[in-house]
């Protein structure tokens, strides 16, 4: 899950503030979504042009895909475009992971939906407990005749995104799962030979980087360390998160369960890290991709998503493995989950184009485009074949680092209750953590209080997520 | 000629009246409605919920985000208009520079809150902006991301920048509208400058500070956006996360209409309460001519 709401954006915003300043004052007649040539202009005027033109009918397509993402989904879309002529599908940036799922909720109310939206992950229980605003994938597929079910899905993604009843409402897009990535050069300064496989080894190798002179040994992702060190840290060492199957089972009732030993143990490691300069995090709105590439720091929890990025930016040799698990857990390592977005398909549109997103969301998860998909990006692919034609092509024989992200997401079956954090009101839960991992981090608390603050907000939090949407 | 005395006054006060109806008077009678219901996000099931959106709201933070709130709004308004007088007095004093001063002092104003927010965050920023930098060369464990208060300190040291450069110009104006002769019969008197300020300006200015103080409030209590939400997101652990914050997160954000139209109404008598006790106050004062 890369799409952060970081700072990177900031340095478009003059740019942008310039853009649509002049935008407006050279904003004329035309409001064009297709074409802006004169002919078509001419030719748009018989009425019935809105949306059935010669490119076929319009499917808009909400996303939070930019830069090179955005690139590489809009060949794929172009691809989709060129393969048939019946639909026209339009990929529309809409902002960050929540300004999607925020957009997308005020149009929806608006009665002016998108026909599919990019969900993220930590939105799937407010859109999936919300029956009626939108068709079930499974259903769709069916009715269209198109071959679909839950195991064409590697156990990870097909899990996270799964209903109660195994079916999948959405269709899971662009996976992906947090690894660690490390510098050699400064672990093999320090005398490090391996990179540590337990969070104990993490401190002493803290420790050991320090008196090399590497102060900071750790960071995590800035805008998603609630998903590297509380969600995945939950499913990775077999811990529970929450009641129910960490809400997979029920709505009312649901608990969380993070003011426990495990997540204490962990928050505290990485305050006491904090506090000697070992480990940085600056607040969810602070990038921490420099840090680790320009060496500040040495091993990163981060998403494979940011491969690219990464091994563009490090000047050094890069290592990548497995997350660290919590030394002398039985259960670990069990499994981790995806992160990222699923594409549903939103209910109100004209019956005409349900069709089309149906081919849409069947193009998408063809072995070949999730090939394209994951081979020009950090994603996983989301289906089993097209992770066994990748394999067949040879790409992870050349792309070894590829496979950590695979490896994890497949260590071993789910357990019921790491199939995936399935509850309402994620973002605002991920919020009330983020609070508590600042306040631990800056020495302000220490985590049992902390975290005793954030469980108590999260149920508050859930408790209305249930009085919403069980009434 | 043609309109009747009836008409004519109801036609021209028609454009007034469908903006304020529309943008105003309609979405707030939808909020005081989704006040009082549970609804899901996606707005297809709601039900009456009493008092319960309220309730959630007090507890949900609301305390902290009423501190932040008056402390930000007290710190802004008192120390935008103690250096906007501050600077307008001084710039009256000068001569032929006077028009240049003048200048300087307005520019930051012309800056778009998004945009000055988004400068001083490149300042800022911990570890890399230059003015973070210069901190630590100072010996300051600068990290704004992480430490509430100078996150706060941030926010309202750019939120002074700004509203100064406003409260100059109603302040240099107001000084401009004071006669000479009044001022030279103080002086004939035996009055310093400093009694003539105090006891000659600053009343006649009473007027300028009662209008400065309640754009100043308004400016902290609505205009804060931009630059919390380029600057903090309201973080870290709220430390900056005032009631307008907070009910644009809770409402746009997280899509919790109902809570945000409680939060809504809760401001909306904070906001009241406040501006009228500072106007009749601050009135009691001021002498108008």
């Amino acid at each position: 899950m890369p799409i952060a709401r970081s700072r990177s954006r900031l340095g478009l915003l003059a740019a942008t503030v310039g853009l649509s300043l002049l935008a407006a004052a050279c904003s004329s007649s035309t409001p064009s979504t297709t074409s802006t040539s004169p002919s078509s202009t001419a030719a748009s005027s018989s009425p019935s042009s809105t949306t059935n033109t010669a490119t076929g009918q319009t499917l808009t397509v909400w996303t939070a895909f930019s830069g090179a993402l955005g690139a590489t989904f809009n060949h794929v879309v172009d691809d989709f475009n060129a393969s048939q002529h019946a639909y026209h599908v339009v990929a529309v940036y809409k902002g960050s992971y929540s300004e999607v799922l925020s957009d997308t909720i005020a149009a929806f109310r608006a009665h002016a939906a998108p026909n599919i939206a990019q969900i993220f992950d930590a939105g799937t229980a407010t859109i999936m407990d919300a029956a009626g605003t939108y068709e079930p994938v499974h259903t769709l597929m069916a009715k269209y005749g198109y071959p679909f079910a839950t195991s064409d899905f590697i156990g990870g993604a097909a899990s996270y995104y799964e209903t109660a009843a195994d079916q999948l409402d959405s269709l899971p897009f662009n996976s992906s799962t947090p690894v660690l990535y490390y510098n050699k050069a400064e672990l093999a300064h320090a005398g490090i030979t391996q990179p540590p496989s337990t969070w104990s080894q993490v401190a002493a190798d803290a420790a050991t980087l320090a008196a090399h002179g590497q102060r900071c040994s750790l960071t995590s992702s800035g805008a998603y360390v609630m998903w590297t060190d509380m969600e995945q840290y939950a499913v990775w060492n077999g811990y529970h998160y929450a009641t129910d199957d960490n809400g997979y089972k029920a709505v009312q009732g649901v608990k969380l369960e993070i003011d426990t030993q495990p997540f204490i143990s962990h928050l505290a490691l990485l305050g006491s890290l904090a506090q000697k300069g070992e480990y940085i995090w600056n607040g969810v709105a602070t990038s921490t991709v420099p840090l680790f590439t320009k060496g500040t720091c040495a091993m990163y929890e981060q998403s494979s998503a940011d491969l690219t990025t990464i091994e563009a930016a490090a000047k050094f040799p890069l290592g990548i493995t497995e997350l660290p698990v919590v030394a002398g857990d039985p259960a670990a390592p069990q499994n981790t989950v995806v992160g990222g977005a699923s594409f549903w398909v939103l209910s109100g549109a004209p019956s005409s184009s349900y069709r089309g997103d149906a081919a849409f969301l069947h193009y998408l998860m063809s072995p070949t485009t999730q090939a394209y998909w994951a081979s020009h990006t950090g994603y996983v692919p989301v289906t089993n074949a097209a992770s066994s034609l990748l394999r067949s092509q040879g790409f992870y024989a050349t792309h070894p680092s590829d496979l950590v992200a695979v490896k994890e997401l497949t260590n071993k079956p789910p357990l019921s209750y790491t199939r995936g954090i399935r509850l309402g009101y994620l973002p605002e839960i991920r919020d009330a953590e983020a609070s508590a991992i600042a306040e631990v981090l800056a020495g302000k608390e220490s985590a049992a209080q902390a975290l005793a603050t954030a469980q108590s907000q999260g149920d508050k939090i859930l408790a209305q997520f249930a009085a919403q949407y069980g009434g | 000629m043609a309109f009747s005395h009836r008409v004519l006054p109801i036609l021209l006060l028609l454009p007034e009246l469908a903006v304020v109806g529309i943008f105003f008077l309609w979405p707030s009678v939808q909020a005081i409605g989704e006040a009082f219901q549970e609804t899901n996000a996606f707005g297809l099931r709601s039900h009456f919920a009493g008092l319960a959106n309220f309730q959630a709201a007090l507890q949900g933070g609301y305390g902290q985000a009423i501190e932040v709130t008056v402390a930000f709004t007290v710190l802004t308004a008192v120390a935008s208009m103690a250096f906007g007088l501050f600077l307008a007095v001084q710039v009256e004093q000068t001569g032929r520079w006077r028009t240049l001063y003048r200048t300087v002092f307005i520019w930051t104003y012309a800056v778009p809150g998004a945009v000055a927010a988004a400068l001083w965050l490149f300042l800022f920023e911990p570890q890399i902006g230059p003015g973070a930098r210069l901190l630590g060369a100072l010996g300051v464990h600068w990290n704004f991301a992480l430490s509430g208060p100078q996150a706060f300190g941030l926010i309202v040291a750019l939120t002074v920048w700004q509203q100064t450069a406003y409260d100059f110009v109603f302040f240099s104006a107001g000084l401009q509208g004071i006669r000479t002769d009044v001022l030279e019969a103080a002086s004939l008197d035996g009055a310093g400058p400093i009694t003539r300020f105090w006891r000659v300006v600053m009343p006649l200015l009473g007027p300028t500070v009662v209008f400065v103080a309640v754009m100043d409030v308004l400016a902290a209590l609505f205009g804060s956006f931009a630059v919390i939400d380029v600057i903090t997101q309201g973080g870290p652990a709220g430390a900056t996360t005032t009631l307008v914050y907070m009910l644009y997160r809770d409402g746009f954000q997280n899509g919790d209409v109902g809570l945000a139209g409680a939060e809504t109404i809760l401001l909306f008598v904070l906001a009241g309460i406040l501006l009228a006790v500072q106007v009749r106050v601050l009135n009691r004062r001021a002498h108008y001519r």
